[in-house]
């Protein structure tokens, strides 16, 4: 796994919390810095892939493992 | 992707028509969308300061009901006294087991997100509203103040 900066974890939240709440960790972050997040809402994996296109903010990684599910996203320099 | 813009306007003022309009609203300023709501009608109870929404099974086949009632319980039982009550309850429960944001939470997401909301003066008087009854941060105007802002936006949708 590679390295990050901070990391928010918004296990146990529904639609459209895991966003809302990355979002906001992100403005705390610079750019360049990477954000890792851990979520168990399904529907975040083609959330952060959408996220990531329409806020230019780059999905470096994103993975499963036992029904949670990681992504690392790069903060748009 | 900072001069888009998305209009909505609220009409509903119950607890599962509450979600759209302030679940597309937070989402689309976190992707940095420009937001602006426009409520009317029962859309106006999504303002209030203290917020008393229902749902109701009544006249609604579509909500899932607890235990499979929506099989085997009369339609007209739904009509019953304190159902409208229990059912609000019951959902809100599950709201909270499955981390369902509540809507004063999405409500105050969205305006921390810089989504402007505005009231619709004319239901505020067919109502006899008062001004006091709303969150600080509303504006009140017309569908012309509405036009305003959506004739160029990009998403524009009626909840």
């Amino acid at each position: 796994m590679s390295n990050f900066d901070q990391e928010l974890d918004a296990r146990g939240l529904n639609c459209p919390l895991p966003i809302l709440r990355a979002k906001k960790a992100l403005n705390d972050l610079t750019g360049g810095q990477v954000l890792r997040i851990i979520a168990t809402d399904p529907g975040s994996v083609k959330d952060f892939q959408a996220f990531a296109k329409q806020t230019g903010n780059e999905l470096l990684e994103s993975g499963e493992t036992d029904g949670e599910f990681t992504f690392l996203i790069k903060k748009a320099g | 992707m900072a001069d888009k813009k998305m209009a909505l306007i609220a009409t509903k003022g119950t607890l599962d028509w509450a979600y759209p309009p302030f679940i597309l609203a937070s989402t689309a300023a976190a992707l940095g969308y420009d937001v602006e709501i426009f409520f009317t009608f029962y859309g106006l109870q999504l303002l209030k300061k203290n917020l008393n929404l229902k749902v109701s099974p009544l006249g609604n086949p579509g909500m899932p009901m607890p235990m499979a009632m929506d099989k085997w319980f009369p339609v007209l039982g739904t009509a019953l006294p304190g159902m409208e009550s229990v059912m609000t309850m019951m959902m809100k429960q599950k709201m909270k087991s499955k981390g369902v944001a509540s809507v004063e939470e999405l409500r105050s997401l969205s305006l921390e997100a810089g989504v402007r909301m505005i009231g619709c003066q004319m239901t505020v008087d067919l109502f006899d509203f008062k001004p006091n009854d709303f969150i600080d941060g509303v504006t009140f105007g017309g569908a012309s103040t509405f036009m305003g802002f959506a004739g160029d936006s990009d998403v524009s949708l009626f909840v």
